[in-house]
């Protein structure tokens, strides 16, 4: 089914700022549904959801899960091995299999960049992606688009860094897609090793230290640093890491306003982000993690072809 | 004894010497008998009125994988031959990345007697660098030669030792072949899946950034010039490779390089929706390669045109991009998309195209062919450069079918093909006709 998002989700670079201000509207009324005793609506009752995930994920396969159960949609979680077998044959062969047993959407996690597309391409279903590689992690970015809102009241014209290791990371693609759409202005800060070529030319200001970023920012989002990525080479020591680049208490009383914290989890306190600014007062992080629940129900809501004017009424639903 | 052939009325091009007019071709005893205008035919002549159409020397390329032997299902030397016969070739040279690798004699004679039972485009060996292509002991050079080598390559896997390499140079001297590299310094490039650079950045992709070529290819043009060895170097993809190819030919180095038809003519932006029959090795690059490559290839400081054609399986292609292989099938477009691109393009004039699709190529390797002189083998091929086709991978003849150009609309291709005077291919002449 097209919807008002198209078929699928795979990111935010082919979203345009309507649509992606329609999601996040469309999230608001769903938020409060998890503050309920009875946290259901009937909105998705009757679809069946599968949860495919080809690499390890606790958080996003949660918020997910949760999503989807408190739409009343019937779920069921695969949780598959990518390296045993022909990933791309697995995919497809297992996506083909879901397929007829009737399912109308896939969520799906995969560790090779292009995933989430290569399965849309191939299935009838609404497929969105739950993070595909080092490309996109369209609902993570999502979710920390609504954060911001809250928190701040716009989007527009805010200074957001993505802290670290922007190389490998599909939550800042993502993210840089969704503020430059919204008209935040966006940096990055973290060592040249770990920055892809061309930033730049995405539209993104490059910091090479963190005081400066720091000085820039209204909003920091703390990238986590993949403690393998030492054993590549990247980086020499996470000791060094932390002294350089981490998002210390001192270094942000140094700013001239206070800087709002994000991180998409999970935390290496000590490493990328210090455990006073992770649990201090302007910390959303926690936030964060509530608003997945949101974001992905909206998602799930107009891509089963949820009409956003009604997103109030089925909210009211169960009531 | 096979019947004479006269080829009559085309447009005769033979880049070997300059010639380019209206005239006829004679091929007798598996030969060109005569070249001019108004020859009559002899008794019993097979005469074929190839007015409107373009006659030159067959093509020749220094650049192909036919899997044979190890993975007949995506490619076997006979099919590959008949796909090249269909795409204009009349001779290819065979990468020795088989399973078993090609690189002992043994080896060898088995693909030239799987060429010779084959019949169609001439399929020469080139021999394995280092034994199993493993990069550590030269292969018996020699033997291979002997046994009908051409030349000798690891292509696939670059030679990472600079000692192999120098010796490689040095010891093909004795035999007077080229030693052929694929540039692609291994730490730099490791698991790289396309360009590095903002397409890779966007896609969440490794990239391989052209540094990883250039470095080599700077280092292969070194030891060129420290061993007095020709150095062949394969596909070439950047600009700065180029230029360090223009220096070292100013300077006389014993350097030849080859450009794919994909790399003159497709971007990294190909990568954008992950097709997977957009990753090669070495990979789409930018538009300002491309512009630099045509230029090379203009004035000769890239030789030659190869199609580096590597098939591949569907289901090994149908997965996702870092999951895929590197390579194109490329044997029956090389042609269509060169002339539509580069010659209806502006870039080049049809005589220097087949320059580079058959003399030049023929002469970098030192193989027969690439000419229409009296007495010279009559590998020949008669090209159509005003029909529109489009590529349908279900009518190519390779046993693969991954090719890029899926779709396009192409102008240009061959209409008969002929292998020391023999008919190797003819184009099915339209219903109706």
């Amino acid at each position: 089914m097209t919807t008002a998002l198209g078929k699928d989700l795979v990111g935010l670079e082919r979203l345009s700022p309507d649509q992606i201000r329609l999601i996040l509207d469309t999230a608001e009324p769903f938020k409060e549904v998890s503050e309920r005793p009875i946290k259901k609506v009937p909105a998705l009752r009757g679809k069946t959801i599968v949860n495919l995930f080809f690499e390890a994920s606790t958080r996003t396969r949660i918020s997910f899960e949760f999503a989807e159960k408190r739409l009343s949609a019937d779920t069921v979680n695969v949780a598959a091995s990518g390296s045993a077998v022909q990933k791309g044959e697995t995919l497809v062969d297992t996506a083909r299999n879901l397929e007829a047993m009737r399912i109308d959407m896939v969520v799906i996690r995969h560790p090779s960049s292009g995933a989430a597309e290569f399965l849309g391409n191939r299935i009838r279903s609404n497929v969105i992606s739950a993070g595909d590689g080092k490309h996109e992690h369209p609902t993570q970015a999502l979710l920390d688009l609504l954060t911001i809102r809250d928190k701040h009241g716009k989007i527009a014209g805010l200074k957001v860094v993505l802290v670290g290791d922007v190389l490998h990371s599909r939550v800042a693609r993502s993210n840089i897609w969704g503020l430059s759409k919204l008209g935040a202005e966006v940096g990055v800060c973290g060592p040249d090793t770990l920055m892809p070529r061309g930033i730049e030319e995405l539209g993104v200001c490059r910091f090479r230290r963190i005081e400066e970023a720091i000085e820039w920012a209204d909003v920091l989002n703390v990238l986590r640093l993949q403690l393998e990525r030492m054993e590549m080479g990247f980086i020499p020591s996470v000791r060094e890491y932390y002294r350089v680049f981490g998002v210390t208490l001192e270094r942000l009383e140094k700013a001239p306003r206070a800087l709002t914290i994000m991180h998409p989890g999970p935390m290496n306190r000590g490493v990328e982000i210090d455990s006073r600014v992770a649990d201090g007062p302007h910390s959303v992080i926690l936030d964060q993690v509530t608003n997945g629940v949101a974001v992905r129900m909206a998602v799930l809501y107009l891509l089963a072809g949820g009409r956003p004017e009604l997103a109030d009424a089925a909210q009211r639903g169960a009531e | 004894m096979t019947r004479p052939l006269l080829l009559s009325g085309g447009r005769v091009i033979d880049p070997s010497r300059g010639f380019d007019q209206t005239a006829d071709v004679l091929i007798q005893d598996g030969k060109i008998a005569a070249v001019k205008p108004g020859l009559g035919a002899p008794d019993g002549a097979d005469v074929r009125d190839v007015r409107g159409q373009v006659v030159a020397p067959g093509l020749v390329d220094l650049h192909v994988h036919l899997r044979e032997p190890g993975n007949e299902d995506v490619e076997t030397i006979a099919t590959g031959a008949r796909a090249a016969a269909a795409g204009g070739f009349s001779a290819v040279c065979a990468m020795p990345n088989t399973d078993p690798v090609t690189d002992n004699q043994a080896a060898v004679g088995f693909i030239v007697r799987q060429s010779a039972r084959a019949g169609l485009t001439r399929v020469y060996p080139i021999g394995a660098i280092s034994v199993g292509q493993r990069g550590e002991r030269l292969s018996e050079f020699g033997e291979m030669v002997g046994a009908g080598a051409v030349a000798v390559s690891d292509d696939g896997k670059p030679v990472v030792s600079s000692h192999l390499m120098r010796t490689a140079l040095e010891y093909a001297r004795t035999f007077e072949i080229p030693v052929a590299d694929h540039c692609e310094e291994p730490t730099l490039a490791s698991g790289g899946v396309m360009h590095e650079g903002l397409v890779s950045t966007r896609l969440g992709l490794k990239g391989m950034p052209a540094a990883a070529e250039e470095i080599m290819v700077g280092r292969d043009i070194l030891l060129a010039q420290l061993t007095g060895g020709h150095v062949h170097l394969c596909h070439v993809s950047t600009r700065g490779s180029v230029d360090l190819i223009r220096r070292a030919k100013e300077q006389g180095i014993r350097v030849t390089a080859e450009v794919t038809p994909h790399h003159l003519t497709l971007t990294d932006r190909a990568c954008e929706t992950y097709d997977t029959h957009a990753k090669m090795n070495p990979p789409l690059r930018e538009a300002a390669d491309i512009a630099a490559l045509r230029q090379a290839l203009k004035e000769g400081v890239i030789d030659c045109v190869a199609s580096d054609h590597a098939p591949h399986a569907y289901d090994a292609k149908e997965a996702a991009f870092d999951d895929a292989p590197f390579g194109i099938i490329g044997l029956e477009t090389a042609f269509g998309v060169a002339h539509t691109e580069l010659v209806l393009g502006g870039v080049l004039s049809l005589p220097e195209l087949i320059a580079r699709m058959s003399t030049t190529p023929a002469t970098v390797f030192r193989l027969p062919g690439g000419t229409l002189q009296t007495g010279a083998v009559a590998d020949v091929v008669v090209l159509d450069p005003a029909t529109r086709w489009t590529v349908d991978p279900a009518t190519l003849l390779s046993k693969s079918r991954n090719t890029p150009f899926a779709g396009r609309t192409l102008t240009g291709r061959a209409a008969l093909t002929l292998v020391g005077g023999a008919i190797v291919y003819q184009v099915e002449a339209p219903a109706g006709r």
